[in-house]
């Protein structure tokens, strides 16, 4: 069903708490950062402390490289950081957390739909396009910024994301930007249907569902020769070693996670964006499978910074950013229905977490100051090199 | 079109009790903000097949708004007021088809990012007017009862563990014939309450028969309407042009009949039936998806004073690589994972009746089927304790009640 569809004005679905969006935003913060210091044993930074270590990594910018895994689907903070959630993330908490910084108020003050507000992280403005149209972005990308800026190769910016909708997400349609400035983009899943384009029709329909917003929907795309193209000479893998992978992969993020690694390995592009969206099965209601999604999350981004730090080509120049595009509707919020689905706006459906780490960033540090979702690519852009000059938002600091 | 220039003739496609209703009220209508009026009139165009208790709160509404001068009309919709609308969304036929209006008033209060303020509005709303006209409390205390765990043998995880603050846990009930005793509570509070659809026994697979006073949905009783909803949503995204907004407008507009319920059937209910599936995410597919989302809709719709759900085994969401081998046999099924959703489900059955009026009253119990544990929620008990004293499920009632 819609996620955009908010609940309408009845006397018995709208409830007041005695608390603004910005309390129960706080609150939230409050929760993490409190089980941090318990869990983590990690010390608190103030907005006071930007380091300049990006100045001290010495690390050539040209060499530096970035990679962004969206945390997907949302997930919020009673499954994650409370302490009631710990459980599901031993990874990020035990492995990831004590070696990053971590930003425990990032607030989504935009459309709460999947494909747009990925694509405003990508673009660092909130973008109003419908979720379910098959458009680009209408401000620039991130990955035209780098790659006009730094006069970089196509082979430099790719991003892996989950679902057919999301194939317009590498360049947008600025006109200063766009076309043939942009970020290749690999759909794991198309790549499979190409692998499997032998099989009956409808085999394998279900396993290649584009994603659990629109789950009846899988936009159209062109034929499956771009894909085989893809695989052969971008991926150096046969269609039919591929499917054999494939059979011992038991998700499609487990999938995104092989093709980013291959892609790293083979291309090691300085900028790459890896979209999860397993977590996001919970808009079928079904809490065991929920929690499944954020624990397979959880290893898998684990997986990627040991992939990070055993290539080469990435290891100690790379800094990870790791962050949901937004979280889930509160449990008591009487217009959602908790866990399920990101509909009311409310405090707990738009704020969420970031983690940082990697090359330039200090390690043990938790920020709380709120930032937002769009911060992220003027970030990137001042890391990396960049002006993101139609972004809307403002270079965290404390990264800088 | 705007409020104001709103007559009786545009409720003739309403249907009779609902146009009798909005034509009663059309004075008071003219003077609402469009952003709040289709919102209101989708509530209104439902009233011929909505359940007792939503027809009398639809009735208080108007009523409280007709009473409201023309200043006072002014200060409790002044938040409504300031929210944009585009010239699109003020030409479409908001009084024919007010859901499809909120829908899309929906997405651009997302896209214009107006959704806050009009989400404050709607909140402010609510709160004023459960102070001016209160809900109804029921004429006894709310019982809820959630049973989970169907199937499941051994398990070591602690369950209950969001409801166990609010009451006190018990590990050694005996749990012989434990859903008999809890259908009999039911059935005993049906007949000593007598109340349109005031009590209710929701089952996710095939229902024990309740008494004639309760009233009962399974999903089991549904298997045929949720093969002609999926069949529907095949042949409906093969169409060119269809995507998920359009094909959700014609789920809104699907007929009971549509999936097969009988016309000689109760048509509130068959109504009420046909929301749960083309309004439910995941509905269709996972019966735990349905008994929780059934017993919110039950809750919020109808308030009842009786609520029984069980929970049973959903089916298995297989890992990809299971999917890829096509092994098409028969879906099996997930006890332990559906344990997990329904001890969930049972926690948000919690929290909609807490949100109900007569909360302080209600008492909630939540049993894991053929097991030793059960939470016991209500005013006669203690918040977070533990007994280990035995106890049938019969006792525990009786102590609740």
């Amino acid at each position: 069903m819609n996620p955009l569809i908010s609940p309408p004005i009845t006397a018995n679905r709208c409830t007041s708490k005695g608390l603004s969006p910005q309390d129960l935003g706080r609150q939230l913060a409050f929760t993490r950062r409190e089980f941090l210091r318990a869990a983590a044993g990690l010390s608190f930074g103030s907005g006071l402390m930007g380091s300049s270590l990006l100045r001290h990594t010495g690390i050539p910018v040209k060499r530096r490289k970035v990679v962004v895994v969206t945390f997907g689907g949302g997930a919020r903070d009673q499954e994650t950081f409370a302490p009631e959630g710990q459980e599901n993330i031993p990874h990020l908490i035990r492995e990831l957390i004590p070696q990053s910084a971590f930003f425990t108020q990032v607030v989504n003050r935009g459309i709460l739909g999947h494909y747009v507000a990925t694509a405003s992280l990508a673009t660092g403005r909130y973008e109003t396009f419908n979720n379910f149209s098959a458009v680009p972005p209408e401000n620039p990308t991130v990955f035209e910024y780098f790659r006009k800026d730094l006069k970089r190769p196509a082979s430099d910016a790719w991003v892996v994301a989950p679902s057919n909708g999301f194939h317009r997400i590498g360049e947008s349609g600025n006109r200063h930007y766009g076309a043939g400035l942009g970020a290749g983009v690999i759909l794991p899943k198309r790549l499979l249907a190409a692998a499997l384009s032998d099989s009956k029709p409808g085999e394998h329909e279900h396993l290649l569902r584009d994603n659990y917003e629109s789950p009846y929907f899988t936009p159209e795309l062109a034929g499956h020769e771009f894909e085989l193209q893809q695989l052969d000479t971008i991926l150096n893998l046969s269609a039919s070693d591929f499917r054999a992978h494939a059979l011992t992969l038991s998700s499609p993020d487990e999938l995104s996670v092989y093709i980013a690694r291959r892609l790293m390995k083979q291309l090691a592009p300085s900028l790459l964006w890896i979209t999860m969206h397993d977590v996001d099965i919970a808009h079928a209601g079904a809490y065991s499978l929920y929690i499944e999604g954020i624990r397979r999350t959880d290893r898998l981004c684990a997986e990627l910074w040991k992939t990070i730090e055993d290539e080469p080509e990435y290891a100690g120049r790379t800094t990870l950013f790791i962050l949901p595009d937004f979280g889930r509707d509160a449990d008591d919020d009487g217009g959602g229905n908790g866990f399920q689905h990101h509909r009311t706006g409310d405090a707990s459906s738009r704020t969420t977490w970031m983690i940082a780490m990697g090359a330039g960033v200090r390690a043990g540090r938790v920020f709380d100051r709120p930032i937002q979702s769009i911060d992220l690519v003027p970030t990137v852009g001042a890391m990396m090199g960049f002006s993101p000059s139609l972004s809307q938002g403002t270079p965290v600091e404390e990264l800088l | 079109m705007l409020p104001a220039e709103l007559t009786a003739d545009d409720f003739d496609g309403y249907p009779p009790e609902a146009r009798k209703l909005a034509v009663g009220s059309l004075a008071v209508f003219r003077r609402l903000p469009l952003t709040f009026l289709p919102n209101l009139l989708r509530e209104v165009i439902e009233y011929d097949l909505k359940f007792p208790s939503e027809r009398r709160t639809i009735e208080k509404e108007l009523a409280n708004l007709n009473s409201l001068s023309p200043q006072e009309i002014s200060d409790w919709f002044s938040a409504f007021e300031q929210i944009r609308l585009s010239p699109s969304l003020e030409s479409m036929d908001w009084v024919s088809d007010p859901a499809q209006f909120v829908e899309q008033l929906s997405a651009y209060l997302w896209s214009s990012q107006q959704l806050d303020a009009f989400r404050s509005a709607a909140i402010a709303y609510g709160d004023r007017l459960r102070k001016t006209t209160p809900p109804e409390s029921p004429s006894a205390p709310r019982l809820g009862i959630a049973v989970i765990g169907k199937d499941v043998d051994q398990y070591e995880k602690p369950v209950f563990q969001k409801l166990r603050s609010y009451g006190t846990y018990f590990n050694r009930i005996k749990p012989e014939n434990g859903l008999d005793i809890l259908l009999n509570a039911v059935t005993t509070r049906a007949k000593n309450f007598p109340v349109p659809y005031g009590h209710w026994y929701v089952d996710g697979g095939q229902a024990a028969s309740p008494h004639p006073a309760v009233t009962c949905i399974s999903y089991a009783s549904l298997d045929a309407s949720r093969a002609a909803l999926s069949t529907r949503i095949r042949n409906e995204i093969e169409k060119p042009g269809m995507g998920p907004e359009k094909l959700r407008s014609v789920l809104a507009r699907m007929r009971p009949e549509d999936l097969g319920f009988s016309k000689e059937g109760d048509p509130v209910l068959n109504r009420f039936q046909l929301r749960i599936l083309t309004e439910g995410s995941g509905t269709q597919i996972f019966s735990t998806t349905f008994v929780q989302w059934t017993a919110r809709e039950v809750l919020r719709r109808v308030q009842p004073h009786t609520l029984l759900v069980r929970f049973t085994p959903r089916q298995r969401q297989k890992p990809m690589n299971e999917l890829l081998l096509a092994n098409t046999a028969s879906a099996d099924l997930d006890p332990i994972g559906s344990l997990v959703d329904g001890d969930m489900g049972a926690y948000y059955n919690w929290i909609n009746q807490r949100h109900m009026t007569g909360a302080e009253q209600s008492s909630f119990l939540a049993w894991f089927e053929n097991h030793s544990q059960a939470v016991a929620i209500g005013p006669s008990m203690p918040r977070g304790t533990a007994s280990t004293e035995s106890a049938t499920l019969a006792s525990l009632l009786s102590w609740m009640a």
